[in-house]
């Protein structure tokens, strides 16, 4: 479980984020909503532990440890994974290499690519010249050969063609245990739904995401303050028909 | 061709003239001296102390010979060891070839001037020995010929000249060693190449430099390729050492023809190296690769890189990166002159630091600042060379892997 309390952010001196509080609860995935600079990437950077990201007051707690000022890779060891929007480019290293990082060698890189048709880029160079779409891939992938319990995504249709957008749409649903339920499971789904523990916050702007997603709850980031927590999809909807200033008007 | 006299007079001439680039080494703080060691046969290579063992693997030298096409193996002054076991690869000692084959003096000193400086002139004066390496024409070897030049002999100037000749059609691949014993502190180590690409034929050359803090080296190289031909060099040096100072140079003259350098070096505080590669394009469709990639951890680094293109159609790129990690000094030099119309020449040249966003990328996936950053070190050092065997590919892998490992 993630829990923010009176959450306070500043980034070279200026407060990006103010009295934030937040909990996902195991088996819940949110959705971020907001206007471009609104400090949605600052919220889950600063969740990810990006040092440039200060935490002025208040307090992150995930999984029952206080995380506040903990680096960034003993975040991603307690289970919380990310997935870049704009990831950078890594000379020399590969995608194979890092999804065997990503993975600590458990997992077989080549099987695991098929599934997002990424094959062909194992052997390029992390991020270099890819675009949007594979971008998303290839951060999807990495996400999960890390299988972290927090997933945190930052726009992860930005960039993508309709034809994709299925394909990573049913992924991010499959990671983060929301997929829809199928016949013939050993389980009832109520009990399979009930065990899930996968934990999801993802920015969107198009809204397309909620289309393979079904999410718990949605909420919007203004001017670095939460605001309107409710169904995303009515959320969504609001914001489509009135903007955010006129959404996020009933909370302010 | 050159008399042997007059190669004599222009050396002596030559025996006082400094090099146009790097320190000035006092040669005469040095022994020149031949040091008598016994032949070893192959098993007795694998008998050495295994410290030894170990310098001569990091330095490309497999002891066991396997994988390996043939073997030169210089100890100070004195031929070691040498044989081939490829079909159509000779591999023989400078000195005894020279003696045993007219052919031999057609090579020699052909492409070097003898009077460039006084490390070439001291070269000629008094040459220990070195190798010669031929492929005969369409000859095509799977498995590379190693060569390595040991010091042992504390305070001694190792001079060496050795002669590669690539036939027609032949493909040849060279790996070479140089390296000190692990008791040797200070010694100069002057080498003479001369690379023969004829027609069609490929050559690859990699050299693994594993000196000692206080060594000072001047190699000479010059190669000539020919139509159709490839030349692949590659240097490595990622341990301590006092100076080096070389400027490998490349003639394309035949069209077509091309060649690559590729260099990886790692300096540490107290080095200086001054580490150039020239290559001249002077026919149609010639092609010409430079890359270097460099990081000082407190070293003088110097990376020069100049092409020059002779004839219309032809492709050059240069590619100079440097990464400051622990202080010192990246000066990089690239420089293109284009002396006709229809050339395509162009370089890039940075010098940094590692990028924060990437470190944390990678910590983000799960791994500590540590093996981030080394991490993204390796991936700066493994260039992409193309050409090569696999195994010897992987080879050059694992000694920037251990390297690195050793640096970081």
């Amino acid at each position: 479980m993630l829990i923010i309390e009176d959450l306070q952010v500043e980034l070279a001196g200026r407060t990006l984020l103010k009295d934030i509080d937040l909990q996902i609860r195991p088996g819940e995935t949110h959705i971020l909503f907001g206007p471009n600079g609104s400090g949605k990437t600052s919220l889950l950077m600063t969740i990810m532990g990006y040092p440039q990201y200060v935490v002025k007051k208040g307090k992150i707690t995930f999984g029952g440890t206080d995380i506040t000022h903990a680096p960034i890779n003993e975040r991603a060891a307690l289970g919380i994974g990310m997935s870049y929007q704009r990831p950078p480019t890594i000379n020399g290293l590969k995608t194979r290499q890092v999804l065997d990082i990503c993975a600590k060698r458990t997992i077989d890189a080549g099987e695991m690519a098929r599934s997002l048709n990424f094959e062909d880029f194992l052997d390029r160079d992390i991020n270099a010249g890819f675009s949007g779409g594979e971008i998303k891939r290839s951060e999807l992938l990495q996400l999960k050969a890390q299988n972290p319990d927090l997933m945190l995504f930052d726009e992860p249709e930005s960039g993508v063609d309709i034809e994709n957008m299925a394909l990573i749409g049913t992924t991010i649903a499959q990671i983060l245990e929301k997929e829809s339920p199928r016949a013939g499971n050993t389980k009832p789904v109520a009990r399979k739904w009930k065990e899930r523990t996968k934990m999801g916050l993802i920015i969107t702007h198009t809204g397309y995401i909620l289309d393979y997603v079904p999410a718990d709850k949605g909420q919007v980031l203004f001017n670095g303050v939460l605001a309107c927590a409710g169904n995303p999809r009515e959320i969504f909807q609001c914001i489509g028909q009135l903007g955010y200033e006129e959404c996020v008007k009933c909370t302010l | 061709m050159y008399t042997v006299t007059e190669l004599e007079e222009k050396a002596r001439r030559a025996l006082d003239k400094k090099a146009t680039f790097g320190d000035d080494v006092d040669l005469d703080s040095f022994d020149r001296t031949f040091v008598p060691h016994k032949y070893l046969a192959e098993e007795e290579i694998c008998a050495l102390p295994e410290d030894e063992q170990k310098r001569l693997i990091m330095s490309g030298l497999d002891v066991t010979d396997k994988g390996r096409g043939g073997t030169y193996f210089q100890k100070d002054t004195t031929v070691i060891h040498c044989h081939s076991d490829e079909e159509g690869i000779e591999v023989m000692p400078v000195t005894e070839a020279l003696k045993k084959h007219d052919w031999v003096k057609e090579y020699f000193w052909q492409l070097v001037p003898v009077d460039q400086d006084k490390y070439t002139a001291s070269a000629f004066l008094e040459l220990h020995d070195g190798y010669v390496i031929r492929a005969l024409p369409g000859s095509k070897s799977i498995y590379p010929i190693q060569a390595c030049l040991y010091l042992d002999k504390e305070n001694l100037q190792q001079n060496v000249h050795n002669l590669i000749i690539a036939e027609e059609g032949s493909e040849l691949h060279i790996i070479t060693g140089c390296a000190t014993s692990p008791h040797m502190k200070r010694g100069v180590h002057v080498g003479i190449s001369e690379f023969f690409v004829k027609k069609g034929a490929k050559l690859s050359f990699t050299m693994i430099h594993n000196w000692a803090e206080e060594m000072t080296v001047r190699p000479r190289s010059v190669a000539r390729v020919e139509e159709g031909g490839l030349f692949i060099n590659n240097y490595i040096c990622m341990k301590p050492v006092r100076s080096i100072q070389m400027y490998p140079t490349t003639h394309l003259v035949g069209n077509d023809a091309a060649a690559m350098f590729y260099s990886v070096i790692v300096g540490t505080p107290g080095s200086y190296l001054d580490i150039g590669g020239r290559i001249f394009l002077k026919n149609r469709g010639c092609r010409a690769e430079i890359v270097q990639r460099s990081i000082s951890n407190g070293a003088h680094i110097i990376n020069r890189g100049h092409l020059i293109g002779e004839a219309p159609d032809i492709k050059a790129h240069l590619e100079c990166k440097g990464l400051l990690l622990g202080g010192g000094i990246i000066d990089s030099i690239p420089q293109l002159e284009g002396h006709v119309e229809g050339v395509d020449m162009s370089h890039e040249a940075a010098v940094g630091k590692l990028a924060e966003e990437e470190i944390n990328y990678l910590m983000s996936r799960g791994i500590s600042q540590e093996q981030a950053t080394s991490t993204i070190v390796r991936g700066f050092l493994s260039v992409d060379i193309k050409g090569l065997p696999g195994p010897l590919k992987e080879e050059i892998d694992r000694t920037i892997d251990t390297s690195n490992r050793d640096t970081m």
